[in-house]
């Protein structure tokens, strides 16, 4: 089995409430656009990082996947 | 630009009424930012543009933590140094992220019909006192009021004594550094009592929840439990209880506004925006950002050690973000008010306070449509946050 290093960051505009929570935690994964936050970096390594910002994320609008399965936010 | 000149007495608004006082606007058209001198701790630079404030809340190179190892400009005698608003990222991720998911915007949805539940009881009560009545102590405070005991899992019937001690933590000169230690020290004490009853009897709450976290998991000390837990309990309900009355208000010194919301509550929610970006709710600016390294704001480098001031009222009536920022509408797209804060330390409870504030207008503006002003408003003083103290209405 191969194993998949790479996970998908995903920004939901439609639920983003532009708190900036995640353009602070981790400048050089998100960027607040003129709308709403933007991943910077659409895959990233396993990175607890970005799941510290998922989880913090008070729209719950960032989501991380691995593959077909959700990451982050974590439960 | 501008050099380092005497600094100017703040904060500059008037505690009665929800005027933005026009020195703001002087400073936001002014070329760099002004310095302002608070009644305690060191002089500050003070951020009142939009775009600045935006960057001083939130870049990592402005610290909270930081401001414990200064004499911090502030309103109180004491430094408000404890709580996760004190603190910067990774302690400030840790802690935060056990409250988050209590106060995300699914988990707070689903509590909406509870809230709704409360306001229109709240309203029910009012209608049978009759007019006129107090809508601060009847309406305003009573609803966050009971939303967050039950979150929280705080006994509704100690409200009289934790309003006290809530009110004298958001008090600024009207107690001595020793009086608001010691009710610092009360409020604590009545938390950690809460805090052994729940360990004996875990229930459904928040509280339970964070004493889990401690308990088995060790994620936080037991200090930091505590004033997790009285954090919550105050900003949880006292901010929302001022702007509830501060919202009333404007709505009826703009009539058309008010009945727009009668005729679509669709707007309910753009109008909760609307009047977060448009009431500066703070007597001044408080918990000052300290540069970790040298940082260009609005033309002036501010240098490492040096702190900043964010006005959000002034920020949000900033004409460069804004169209016609001195108007409320609510058609406003994409708007991006300041009003609950910016970057790490973004208002926890927001989502929270936004469905608490959209309950409140909905059932006033539904089953009160002839609300007006029945009397003089007693404004609150020496506060860190502005609104009515008494606001006596009739329908």
């Amino acid at each position: 089995m191969v194993k998949n290093v790479s996970w998908r960051v995903e920004v939901d505009g439609s639920t983003c409430i532009s708190s900036g929570m995640c353009a602070a935690l981790a400048p050089d994964k998100f960027e607040l656009g003129d709308e709403h936050a933007v991943a910077l970096q659409p895959e990233v390594d396993e990175d607890e990082e970005v799941l510290d910002v998922a989880d913090s994320c008070p729209a719950m609008a960032i989501t991380v996947t691995d593959g077909e399965k959700v990451v982050g936010p974590r439960d | 630009m501008t050099t380092t000149s005497e600094p100017v007495a703040y904060p500059f608004n008037e505690a009665e009424g929800l005027e933005l006082n026009e020195a703001y606007t002087a400073a936001r058209e002014a070329d760099g930012l002004i310095r302002v001198k608070l009644q305690f701790g060191e002089p500050s630079w003070l951020a009142t543009r939009w775009a600045d404030a935006r960057l001083v809340l939130g870049d990592r190179r402005f610290s909270r933590a930081a401001a414990g190892e200064h004499d911090q400009p502030r309103s109180q005698p004491t430094a408000s140094q404890q709580g996760i608003l004190s603190m910067d990222p990774p302690d400030h991720t840790r802690l935060r992220t056990l409250v988050t998911k209590a106060f995300t915007v699914r988990r707070v949805e689903e509590m909406r019909p509870r809230v709704r539940e409360i306001a229109e009881g709240l309203v029910d009560d009012l209608i049978a006192m009759g007019s006129p009545v107090d809508l601060v102590e009847n309406f305003a405070l009573s609803l966050p009021v009971v939303v967050i005991c039950e979150l929280l899992g705080v006994p509704m019937a100690d409200r009289p004594q934790f309003r006290a001690w809530s009110d004298s933590a958001l008090s600024t000169s009207s107690l001595t550094a020793d009086e608001f230690e010691q009710n610092r020290e009360e409020l604590r004490g009545y938390m950690r009592g809460l805090i052994a009853e729940h360990r004996e009897h875990p229930a459904d709450d928040l509280m339970t929840a964070l004493i889990e976290a401690r308990d088995d998991h060790d994620k936080l000390t037991e200090l930091e439990l505590v004033d997790m837990c009285v954090g919550i309990l105050v900003a949880g309900h006292e901010t929302t209880a001022t702007q509830i009355p501060n919202f009333v208000y404007v709505l009826l010194e703009n009539p058309e506004r008010f009945a727009e919301l009668r005729t679509d509550p669709g707007v309910i929610p753009a109008a909760v925006e609307e009047l977060m970006r448009f009431v500066p709710l703070g007597a001044g600016a408080n918990f000052p950002r300290y540069a970790t390294e040298d940082v260009e704001v609005g033309g002036v480098l501010v240098k490492a050690g040096e702190p900043v001031l964010v006005a959000v009222g002034a920020a949000n009536r900033d004409r460069l973000r804004f169209d016609a920022p001195e108007e409320v509408k609510f058609d406003r797209d994409g708007m991006q008010h300041l009003g609950f804060g910016h970057g790490v330390h973004h208002c926890l409870g927001a989502p929270l306070a936004r469905v608490e504030l959209q309950e409140a207008l909905r059932a006033l503006s539904a089953r009160l449509p002839g609300l007006y002003l029945s009397g003089d408003i007693v404004w609150k003083t020496q506060m860190l946050v502005r609104g009515p103290r008494t606001m006596p209405v009739g329908w």
